[in-house]
């Protein structure tokens, strides 16, 4: 006997070796139990992260605007309204009112990780014969970069944007029979006239906006669009992407601008994303608890085997607490035992699907995420849940009557 | 009682107390026992005899009366003090042997002194291989208890009996499960055991020609001593 284990652990292991095929089956079952969370855990965020990464890498989580513009009913005297009836105002191109103040607090926020302004507005692009109708986004490319990762989604060319440059998505770029280098001519309703250099070429992965986004630097926009100094957006990135509803409102309700988030701007997107959460959540929480009821099944049958060893353990000086141990020790030996095996099985599982599943173009399904935290947190729920499903039976057994044990 | 290790005065034992099923299966019980004493437990099925051994065993508490170990009474000790005195004082010989499976024969000898210090040491194994040379199996030390011979897994369970040096052994029908031969082995080892190591002996049995080896015999008839 190894001098450093103390009496709990070595009854423990003698017990649980002894019993080697029922404890073969409960290992199975906790390892399979453990492989499909390990599985499921690390395939869905997987899955979560990579349409994360594709929403919020083409888009600001926070975007603030202008308010919109209201017509105030014609009053005739106090409390007074001449005409009820008010017709909604088109809504004007107009700039953020005192915009880089309105920076500064946003920059001060502890939850806000970058902020930068914008400009956006309607041109014409065109080419030779060919014209077609562009949303121009004017950028502070520094700031903007980190919130939009456009250098991420450049198809050919580079993410450079002098104020001769413009970038333009892909579907734009073949209907107007232009590539990289070439010169474009983009016309502003206002009348405003610019002649750029085709920089890069973008590819978001949507064809509607492919063929409508043109991003060109913030001086550009706002000389084209006819607003120097103005801003129509800011777009920021916060630390807690879940957090960006509240945080939107909470800006709303400071400032005199109004906060969308990508929460609302996507609502359905979002929705689908928190089904995902709860669906692996509950379907971890099923997985545990049977995972639990399987270990207390099996520990229940061993104190009922095992009454009468109890008693005899209890009658030659084993104190009820040494037993209470002996039957915890076996739970959480068993719920670790099985979490070695199930994280191995849930990892070569997903990196079996990893391989074999594909998307129609043969892009990976999900990114290949095996966190070392992963297999540790599950070792460790794996192993609190053992001991808590060994509770009762240990209870049971430490409270055996030894008189009534050892009679049988 | 200079050198008294145990004493019953007045011991009642009753079940179902309060209940219309209550009833009294020991009736004051008064039973001193010195060191280094074999005596002989015997009566008829349903007597009181087991559940005298447990309340002396520390296993069941009398419902009214006092216990006395080596002089000190038990009524005020909590569960966990009752187990420390009953390891440290008791041994306990069953009909059944019940010897831990899980464990070899050496094993099960140092399972008494395990639970007491926590930790398995040298001096543990030492004195577990001395006990099983003692009762003749230091050969079988390896030996699961399950790959062991009925006779001799009984006297494993006496050399755990013996673990912890108690002053007193409890043996409830030890030879009650063997056969003649082994029984009388068995008989002869706790016989010798007492008489070297003055380990005193409570010695349930039917066997009368055993309890007339002993040094007392104690008849218990309907939950009264009937003789002593």
């Amino acid at each position: 006997m190894n001098p450093w284990l103390p009496f709990e652990w070595i009854a423990a292991v003698r017990f649980l070796r002894e019993g080697r095929l029922q404890t073969i089956f409960i290992i199975g079952g906790i390892a399979i139990g453990v492989g499909v969370i390990v599985f499921m855990s690390a395939m869905l965020a997987g899955l979560e992260a990579n349409f994360i990464k594709r929403v919020l890498t083409s888009q600001p989580q926070i975007q603030l605007l202008t308010p919109d513009q209201v017509a105030r009913p014609l009053r005739k005297s106090a409390g007074e309204i001449e005409d009820p009836a008010v017709q909604r105002p088109s809504q004007r191109v107009i700039s953020i009112d005192q915009w880089p103040k309105i920076r500064g607090q946003m920059l001060a926020m502890p939850e806000v990780t970058a902020v930068s302004p914008t400009i956006t507005g309607s041109v014409l692009a065109l080419r030779g014969d060919a014209s077609r109708a562009v949303t121009l986004t004017g950028i502070e490319p520094e700031t903007y970069f980190d919130i939009v990762r456009i250098p991420n989604y450049i198809f050919s060319g580079e993410a450079r944007l002098t104020s001769e440059d413009v970038i333009i998505g892909i579907e734009l770029a073949k209907n107007l029979g232009a590539t990289v280098g070439d010169k474009l001519n983009l016309q502003a309703t206002g009348g405003a006239n610019r002649v750029l250099t085709i920089s890069g070429l973008v590819d978001f992965g949507n064809k509607g906006v492919n063929q409508r986004v043109a991003f060109v630097a913030l001086r550009t926009g706002q000389s084209l669009l006819g607003m120097i100094g103005g801003v129509t957006t800011i777009d920021m990135k916060i630390k807690d992407i879940y957090a960006a509803e509240i945080i939107a409102q909470r800006i709303q309700a400071a400032t005199p601008v109004q906060a969308d988030s990508w929460i609302a701007t996507n609502a359905q997107f979002f929705t689908a994303v928190q089904a995902q959460i709860y669906t692996n959540t509950l379907i971890r929480i099923f997985v545990g608890l049977s995972v639990a009821f399987g270990i207390a099944a099996v520990l229940i049958v061993s104190v009922i085997q095992r009454s009468k060893e109890i008693g005899i353990l209890r009658a030659m000086g084993t104190s009820k607490g040494q037993i209470l141990r002996v039957f915890l020790l076996q739970g959480g030996l068993l719920g670790f035992i099985g979490s070695v095996f199930g994280a191995a099985m849930g990892a070569a599982a997903l990196i079996y699907w990893h391989a074999v599943a594909r998307q129609a173009d043969g892009a990976e399904f999900f990114p290949l995420i095996l966190e070392r935290s992963l297999f540790v947190y599950t070792a460790m729920l794996a192993t609190v849940t053992g001991l808590l499903a060994a509770t009762a039976p240990a209870l049971r057994a430490a409270n055996l009557d030894p008189v009534v044990a050892i009679r049988g | 009682m200079a050198d008294g290790i145990l004493k019953l005065e007045h011991v009642c034992k009753a079940y179902n107390v309060g209940l219309p099923t209550e009833v009294e299966v020991l009736h004051d019980i008064d039973l001193e026992l010195d060191r280094g004493e074999f005596l002989a437990l015997i009566g008829p099925s349903g007597s009181g005899k087991s559940t005298l051994l447990n309340i002396i065993g520390l296993l069941d508490r009398p419902t009214s009366g006092r216990l006395l170990i080596k002089g000190r009474d038990t009524a005020m000790l909590g569960d966990d003090e009752l187990t420390h005195l009953r390891g440290r004082t008791i041994g306990f010989v069953f009909q059944y042997h019940l010897l831990i499976s899980a464990f070899t024969a050496r094993e099960n000898v140092m399972m008494p002194m395990l639970a007491d210090r926590g930790f398995p040491s040298a001096e543990i194994e030492a004195r577990a291989e001395h006990l099983l040379l003692q009762v003749g199996l230091d050969k079988f030390g390896s030996n699961l208890a399950n790959n062991m011979s009925g006779g001799q897994q009984q006297r494993v369970a006496i050399a755990r009996a013996l673990a912890m040096r108690p002053d007193l052994v409890l043996a409830d029908e030890p030879t009650g499960n063997l056969d003649t031969k082994s029984a009388d082995a068995v008989f002869d080892l706790m016989r010798r055991v007492n008489r070297e190591s003055g380990t005193s002996f409570l010695l349930v049995t039917h066997n009368m020609d055993l309890a007339r080896r002993c040094d007392r015999i104690i008849q218990v008839i309907d939950g009264r001593i009937a003789s002593n």
